[in-house]
């Protein structure tokens, strides 16, 4: 019986399916920009070569600021989802963090000398004091939520209020510019290549956290903790350290963001430097389907996630929206694809579906 | 046996009588204590400034709004949901309510009820998407602070202050507090006074205190955010009393949003930034879980109190960088809940 | 027997859930005075009749009528509303809330709550059932039992025409169950309906008047209990007879010992922080003992200390006659134990997760975190276990939580086996599943055993331990208090050392 009504799933059958796929909503939401910028004006797919004022050639255009400045964003979501899925909440201290790593780099780079005339220290040595710190405030926040039981957003609540007041005490306040062209390569053009530089950043911590996924089990280890932890230290899982390690890796993930974010200035703007990046960084976790209460996780839709999200602000800029009137549009937007994602209202389209296929069905025994 | 239960019940340790009382309460009693020990270890260390009765009824008059803010996100915690968008709506509001005052010329009674209906709406609308549509609230409430804080850029890109008479009349009024008062520099006496907005707060704080402990929709609110699925079995109306929670944090942003605005006199697209945390974190210092069914509408007034006497402590001290405010709010919470997570689990234990 | 009024009626009630046809065609008849026994196998559409009936599912197809009225009934609400109150196996009541608000919250009309007539009320039921509970204690801090207790309470007191009560004796002990039963006898007097669902044969001929079987969801006949003999009732529920449930012992060939083996695990003094006394403990290469009580005396706690699943504070462990360290469940992993715990859906199953991973897990972590299991390797150890246990799933990507009852706890099964233990540990791996089932897994204990396994096997049905078992440590208060094996093994000597008598 049943295999006969498998043979018999017609197109409706098939596009439910389709619709339950958890990659269904990010690309759906792709399309759907993608399409309605062909129509507004498709000369937002342009894409040129040109040179820049270094005289380097670069390539410019909307697709191609998209792929630039989802990059922090797309780091940022990799970390994210493991947060998410190893304990069911999310971290909105990152912004903050980033101010911290950033401010820290400056610091490592400048010393004393707030406008140094050459780098008091490699920039390698400044992204690692980086890494160390951003892994800490990540240890940090994952031994509140882990040790403490404290949930995820109140825990980096903590530091989402601090993180700002502590990267402007780690320069004294003084706002450290880097006149040394080679920082500015971290966010802009390595000379002689024409896509920016942060898609390469992010395309190798895509790179490493696929090796990791495939080569490791975190996969399994985040997701069995986040589903049933209880379950999970029977079975000789620790817990608690599986949600810090999730965390430590969101701090790895911020050094690099952090990174990005003071090359592109080569300074820092402590309240303004990516603010609002942790709301973008959960919007691109849930756009990709990911349960926010944690368990199971798909990477991959988090990453397409982050890319979709920076698609419609560029997209937003473009048709001239106010930077400060974006976040409305954006609401709009995140709202009308979290409701067609809603369980509810598949269901309610799951239920129209089978009943078309009812009644196509009887027409056949009919 | 009987007997023999009354006096092992005498001789309960301290351990027994921290179980018996619920978890309710107990956080109550931790946030008022560490209030007190709080207030009185500024008195003793920062001198008499905050030993003037003035002082305090500051704290008060500057933290109207945050008071009712927090009544409603204390609401939404009991239920076990959250909502960070009262900070942009109060935003909304104010440039609302600016923009009809001074551009329309519009009267005071009218602006209230634009606040009012803003906060309505948004209580409508987020708590339609999070009950009926099951939508992570976190997620909805964050596309509702999205939306305000750029709608607010949208009505007026441009801050301002507000010239309007009568609002100006309202905004000035005081009201003394009888007997309370302290003698000034040049030997005169002056009475402790009061804003209009610190009566509202306190009303709202009242009125929600009664409904949550004396009403049954209050004891839903608390079954709810217990256990949903237990609370359905029992009968109640699981996705209606989570539509109200938010209805009514969107009622209380109405009016939280107007004695802001009563507050500042002015429209600013940059105003109440941060104030969803603030009210977060005053929830939870006044011992609301964010896990839901836990939590008490006196200790979230006690709450908003500790964490201004915080800022107030640390700008008395001479920490005036802008950065140790933060600092020691997030230490403060960082305290708090960790002092919550161990008396828990404690309690858990024993 | 005298016929009463029909108070209950359903009607050809069809339900399916998605690849599944959780009810077809089933009728249920419930007269007033009468307790009515639902039986069934796990999956056999129990539970789904009394969520439809409840209102938590909707119904496909069928009628409902209660006293000859058709009634419908979208939520447990409207089902209050009309007379049918519920107890369920897992408690749902609110923890954080008050005894007395748990047994009052949404079925009070009026707006607002008065605190001192709800306690006093409470204060009142409470007494008159017995229940050693405080009106004003918050639920929480009662015990598991206590809290079934009040929920029976409050369905009592809902001055309900139909209680139905599914499977609430589960984590009840005998005291508590015969507080029940005479419980449930008195409102039978008062004419309410009662519908029982238990796994408990014992307890259906104790206080039942009918049955009705239910099988693959569909129904196999109402029958009166005078007329219905448990070996036939058994045969209805399986729908085949029952041989082999009487004597599986004698089916295997008891491992042989050599001379001067040491124990595969010992414990001295061994202690936990659940609150048990320092125990002693060991177990033979090849034998399967038991830890038996009544419920809370100790003895998952026992089994749990051994695993080192609760923190150790005292005590010695020797494995071959060599001392280890276990302070942690990977420590005992790695020795070759492995525990199947007490509570499948808390502590045994990952819900969400696929079958293939809930299999795996174990043995990925003695793995490593650096060495997974490829895609390949998985899939064949998950089909291999699920034919092994014929483990009735639809796939291995099939997530577990969508599994009956006795077939997750196969995949959990299926779990410690693939780790090879040499020392196994049951923690009530019966509890709440189906007769088939049950014996399967008794069969495979004492199969593994006679491969030279050690098994613990802890379960409250006493005569599932006498089948398997070939000595029981006997334990009251949370302390050992004898051990029995031999001839000693009988329903009686236990009974006799549970209360005491041995003194």
């Amino acid at each position: 019986m049943q295999t006969t009504g498998k043979k018999k799933l017609g197109v409706s059958g098939l596009l439910g399916k389709l619709v339950r796929q958890q990659m269904f909503i990010p690309l759906a939401a792709l399309l759907l920009l993608a399409l309605f910028n062909l129509i507004v004006d498709p000369g937002f797919f342009q894409v040129s070569l040109g040179y820049n004022n270094a005289g380097n050639p670069v390539l410019s255009g909307y697709l191609i600021t998209i792929l630039d400045y989802g990059s922090e964003l797309a780091i940022l979501a990799i970390g994210m989802t493991l947060v998410t899925a190893a304990s069911g909440g999310q971290d909105i201290s990152v912004g903050a963090a980033i101010a911290i790593s950033g401010s820290v780099i400056l610091r490592v780079l400048c010393g004393r000398d707030s406008r140094p005339e050459t780098l008091q220290a490699p920039i390698i040595v400044a992204f690692l004091v980086a890494c160390v710190v951003a892994m800490l405030f990540g240890a940090f926040n994952g031994a509140l939520v882990a040790y403490f039981r404290i949930q995820p957003m109140v825990a980096t609540l903590i530091l989402y209020t601090a993180g700002r007041s502590i990267a402007a005490w780690i320069n004294n306040n003084e706002l450290p510019i880097i006149s040394e062209p080679s920082f500015a390569y971290f966010g802009g053009y390595i000379p002689g290549i024409p896509v920016p530089t942060p898609f390469f950043l992010a395309l190798i911590c895509m790179i490493i956290i696929a090796i990791v996924l495939r080569m490791t089990n975190l996969r399994l280890y985040t997701q069995a903790v986040g589903i049933n932890e209880s379950s999970s230290r029977l079975n000789g899982l620790n817990p608690e350290l599986i949600k810090v390690l999730s965390f430590v890796i969101l701090g790895l993930c911020v050094a690099v963001a952090g990174l990005i974010k003071v090359s592109r200035l080569s300074t820092i703007n402590y309240s303004v430097v990516a603010k609002d990046i942790e709301m973008d960084a959960i919007l691109a976790v849930a756009l990709g389907g990911n349960p926010l209460g944690g368990g199971k996780f798909n990477m991959t839709a988090s990453i397409i996630g982050a890319y979709v999200i920076q698609f419609l602000t560029t997209t937003l800029y473009k048709l001239n929206v106010q930077s400060d009137a974006l976040p409305a549009y954006k609401a709009v937007v995140v709202i009308v694809l979290v409701v067609l994602s809603a369980p509810t209202v598949k269901d309610y389209f799951a239920g129209l579906g089978k009943k078309l296929k009812s009644q196509s069905m009887s027409k056949e025994v009919g | 046996m009987s007997s023999t239960n009354k006096t092992s019940a005498e001789k309960m340790s301290f351990a027994e009588r921290l179980k018996g009382m619920s978890d309710t309460n107990l956080l109550l009693t931790i946030t008022i204590v560490i209030f007190f020990l709080m207030y009185i270890g500024a008195i003793v260390f920062l001198g008499g400034g905050f030993l003037k009765p003035q002082a305090f009824f500051n704290i008060l008059n500057a933290n109207a709004a945050l008071i009712i803010l927090s009544c409603g996100l204390s609401l939404v915690m009991i239920t076990g949901g959250i909502d960070i968008s009262v900070g942009g709506t109060t935003a909304l509001i104010s440039m609302c309510c600016a923009v009809y005052l001074d551009f329309h010329g519009g009267n005071v009674p009218v602006a209230i009820l634009i606040a009012l209906l803003i906060g309505l709406a948004f209580g409508l609308v987020q708590g339609f998407l999070v009950a009926y549509l099951d939508i992570q609230p976190f997620i909805v409430t964050l596309a509702g602070m999205f939306f305000a804080r750029g709608m607010t850029t949208i009505v007026n890109t441009n801050p301002f202050n507000v010239e309007n008479e009568a609002f100006v009349a309202l905004k000035d009024t005081r009201i003394t507090v009888p007997g309370l008062g302290s003698v000034n520099k040049l030997g005169k006496y002056v009475p402790a006074y009061v804003g209009v907005g610190v009566i509202v707060a306190l009303l709202v704080v009242i009125v929600m205190f009664c409904v949550l402990r004396w009403t049954k929709l209050g004891r839903q609110f608390y079954a709810v955010g217990g256990n949903k699925q237990s609370a359905l079995m029992l009968g109640i109306n699981v996705k209606r009393t989570k539509f109200l929670a938010h209805l009514i944090c969107g009622l209380l942003t109405g009016i939280g949003g107007f004695v802001y605005f009563l507050y500042v006199g002015s429209g600013s697209p940059s105003h109440a930034s941060g104030a969803e945390m603030n009210a977060i974190a005053s929830s939870i210092i006044g011992g609301t879980m964010l896990t839901g069914g836990v939590g008490n509408i006196v200790g979230t007034f006690f709450g908003v109190l500790s964490l201004s006497t915080i800022q107030n402590i640390v700008s008395s001290a001479g920490l005036d960088e802008a950065w140790w405010t933060g600092i020691t709010i997030a230490a403060m919470l960082c305290l708090f809940l960790v002092i919550q997570s161990l008396v828990m689990s404690f309690k858990k234990k024993a | 027997m005298n016929e009463t009024a029909v108070l209950l009626k359903m009607r050809g009630i069809y339900k399916s859930f998605p690849g599944v046809r959780a009810l077809q065609n089933v009728d249920f008849t419930l007269h007033s005075g009468e307790i009515h026994a639902l039986m069934g196998e796990n999956g056999a559409g129990k539970s789904t009749l009394i969520k439809v009936l409840t209102g938590v599912y909707g119904k496909d197809e069928g009628e409902v009528y209660l006293e000859d009225k058709p009634v419908t009934i979208h939520s447990p609400q409207d089902a209050q509303k009309v007379g049918i109150s519920t107890v369920y196996q897992e408690i749902t009541l609110c923890p954080n809330l008050s005894v007395a608000e748990n047994m009052f919250i949404g079925r009070t009309s009026g707006i607002g709550q008065n605190w001192k007539k709800m306690n006093e009320d409470a204060g009142r039921i409470l007494q008159s059932l017995d229940i050693p509970a405080k009106a004003t204690q918050q639920l929480g801090s009662c015990s598991i039992a206590v809290q079934q207790m009040v929920a029976i309470a409050r369905a009592v007191d809902m001055d309900c025409k139909v209680l139905i009560l599914d499977e609430p004796t589960s984590s009840l002990d005998e005291q508590e169950v015969e507080k029940l039963f005479k419980l449930m006898r008195s409102l039978k007097e008062k004419g309410v309906g009662i519908i029982f669902v238990t796994h408990f044969l014992e307890q259906v001929y104790e206080v039942c008047d009918k049955i009705t079987v239910l099988r693959d969801g569909k129904l196999v006949g109402e029958y009166v209990i005078e007329d219905l003999p448990r070996v036939q009732l058994v045969a209805k529920m399986l729908g085949k007879e029952m041989d082999d449930l009487a004597d599986i012992k004698g089916d295997q060939p008891t491992f042989e010992r050599k001379e001067g083996d040491l124990p595969v695990f010992e414990a001295e003094g061994l202690q936990s922080n659940a609150g048990i006394k320092p125990f002693n403990f060991h177990i033979d290469k090849g034998e399967v003992n038991g830890f038996t009580g009544l419920l809370g005396s100790g003895r998952s706690e026992c089994v749990r200390a051994i695993f080192g699943a609760d923190r150790i504070i005292g005590g010695t462990v020797k494995k071959h006659g060599k001392p280890v360290k276990i302070s942690k469940p990977l420590d005992a992993m790695k020795n070759g134990i492995a525990y199947l715990p007490e509570d499948r859906k808390v502590d045994g199953i990952v819900g969400d997760l696929s079958v293939r991973d809930n299999i795996i897990l174990a043995a990925q972590l003695l793995r490593g975190f650096f060495r997974p299991f490829t895609k390949a390797e998985a899939n064949q150890f998950a089909d291999e276990y699920i034919k092994l246990l014929s483990i009735k799933t639809a796939s291995a990507d099939t997530p577990i939580k969508s599994l009956s009852g006795g077939n997750q706890q196969k995949v959990i099964l299926a779990r410690w086996l693939m780790t090879h233990p040499e020392y196994l540990i049951l923690d009530e791996p019966t509890r709440g599943i189906d007769i088939g089932t049950k014996v399967d897994i008794q069969k495979l204990v004492l199969k593994l055993a006679s491969e030279g396994t050690s098994v613990t096997f802890i379960s409250s049905e006493m005569d599932e331990m006498l089948r398997t078992c070939s000595r029981l440590i006997v334990m009251r208060d949370r302390r050992v208090v004898g051990e029995l094996s031999g001839e000693e093994l009988s329903q009686a000597m236990i009974m006799n050392t549970i209360a005491g008598g041995d003194k």
